[in-house]
């Protein structure tokens, strides 16, 4: 059986490992190295579970050979903020209840984060769809959208001035 | 499940990899973002006995524009694509159909190469190169092949590249004058492949007539399929709804979709027929006033 030796950083931490060369970065996330925060769904890449940001990018860890990690950052939802402490996104899917079950919230919460690096104010509808990759089973999203609209507002008040041109 | 184990191979060269493909045969299948690859091996759909990882060929990621021509490497994601900067901004069709391809995480990791190789029946790049009359450039063991999109999608999920052949890039003609391109399609849930899309590209001559229609048509049979005796009946008149709705009402059409789980064959063909129209519509109303369609 194939195997190689990568290196890559998980959350901040360089890590060196052995790994499978068929094994993907969803399975050595959470059998080898306890990532369990990253959720194992559909194996397809269709639910949106197993999102981690690859290099500050989204991707699906079920459809990523780990191999593809070497040289790579990989942030997971633990990654977000220091350990203890919660992402003002997490803080906002807490105060709005946008999580149940929480199965769909790693990753959901990871979708957002890349989302709104790049969309200071989004309107609803684009929430709706940079989130349309994520599959929640539970709230509807209608709670999950607001949590992430309240966290915009406030990583980016409207300024004073806005709107008067 | 875990997919079967394979000897992995990543080399650093396209001299490497064809090389490796060379010397592996059918027992090599070639990973790019491995949106398509990675569920096939892990449902075991596919067990080859060899993967050659391409992600580390950079002669594969370039774009380019000459002249008239728009040449993107294989291994041009989708997500650079729906951004749409620098050459790629010459080609205003690219960004629509990216943007509905799979999901953010998709676009994230895949290729165009991967995509046109792949030749999903339903998938957008596809049908983007054969609306474009794109040319794909394959490379092999006999150096380099340039392959009309009408004959590179032979079958559903096949593809005329030979074995040992590798998709190196796309070159994709970009008309001069007034030009102007759309996407509609139809999918059951967000993210999914299209039921059935419709892409058009058309020209307008000075007096806002139609000069050129080319509309192709995915999901609606096993390759991307072109509309030949519609485009040339829509092709001399006024662009307005009521017009192309007539022309595309009562002409045959060359698709030949089947009954699925997704839909009937007759309602692919429905929609065959009202995708076509909006997007005709849709297209010829983006092509700009006067010439200079493309920003350069």
């Amino acid at each position: 059986m194939a195997e190689l030796t990568i290196s890559f950083t998980l959350n901040g931490e360089r890590r060196e490992v052995r790994t499978a060369a068929h094994q993907t970065l969803l399975a050595l996330l959470r059998d080898e190295l306890g990532a369990i925060e990253v959720k194992d769904g559909c194996g397809e890449g269709v639910c949106g579970t197993c999102t981690v940001l690859l290099d500050g990018e989204p991707v699906s860890a079920c459809l990523l050979l780990a191999a593809r990690a070497a040289g790579r950052e990989v942030t997971t939802v633990r990654g977000l903020a220091p350990v203890g402490t919660l992402h003002p996104l997490q803080e906002a899917f807490v105060a709005h209840g946008a999580a149940q079950c929480g199965f769909c919230t790693p990753g959901m919460i990871l979708t957002a984060y890349a989302f709104l690096r790049n969309h200071r104010r989004p309107a609803r509808d684009d929430i709706r769809r940079a989130i349309s990759g994520n599959l929640c089973r539970c709230t509807g999203y209608a709670k999950i959208v607001d949590a992430i609209e309240a966290a915009a507002a406030e990583a980016a008040p409207a300024s004073p001035a806005a709107g008067r041109g | 499940m875990p997919a079967a184990p394979f000897d992995y191979h990543a080399p650093a060269t396209l001299a490497d990899a064809l090389a490796l493909l060379g010397r592996l045969g059918d027992d090599a299948k070639v990973l790019a973002g491995g949106q398509s690859l990675v569920p096939l091996l892990t449902l075991r759909l596919v067990r080859p006995a060899a993967v050659v990882d391409i992600h580390g060929l950079d002669e594969l990621r370039g774009v380019r524009r000459d002249g008239a021509t728009l040449e993107i490497g294989a291994l041009v994601r989708h997500r650079a694509l729906e951004q749409g900067e620098g050459a790629l901004a010459s080609c205003p069709l690219l960004p629509e159909a990216a943007a509905l391809i799979g999901n953010v995480r998709v676009r994230t990791m895949g290729t165009i190469g991967g995509s046109l190789a792949h030749a999903d029946p339903a998938a957008e790049l596809p049908a983007v190169v054969r609306v474009l009359d794109g040319v794909l450039i394959a490379r092999g063991p006999e150096g380099e092949r340039a392959i009309p999109a009408s004959e590179f999608f032979t079958g559903l999920l096949s593809t005329s590249l030979r074995p040992g052949e590798l998709l190196a890039a796309v070159r994709l003609p970009l008309p001069a004058g007034r030009a102007g391109y759309a996407v509609e399609e139809f999918t059951r849930r967000a993210g999914d492949f299209a039921v059935v899309a419709a892409l058009a590209a058309v020209e307008l001559d000075g007096a806002g007539r139609t000069a050129r229609v080319r509309v192709a048509i995915a999901g609606a049979g096993p390759v991307p399929v072109r509309l030949a005796a519609i485009e040339r009946a829509l092709t001399g008149i006024e662009p307005a709804e009521p017009a192309v709705r007539a022309v595309v009402r009562d002409l045959r059409l060359e698709v030949e979709p089947d009954d699925d789980v997704h839909a009937s064959a007759d309602y692919r063909r429905h929609l065959t027929r009202v995708l076509t129209v909006r997007a005709v519509v849709r297209a010829a109303a983006r092509a700009p006033e006067g010439a200079g369609a493309w920003p350069s």
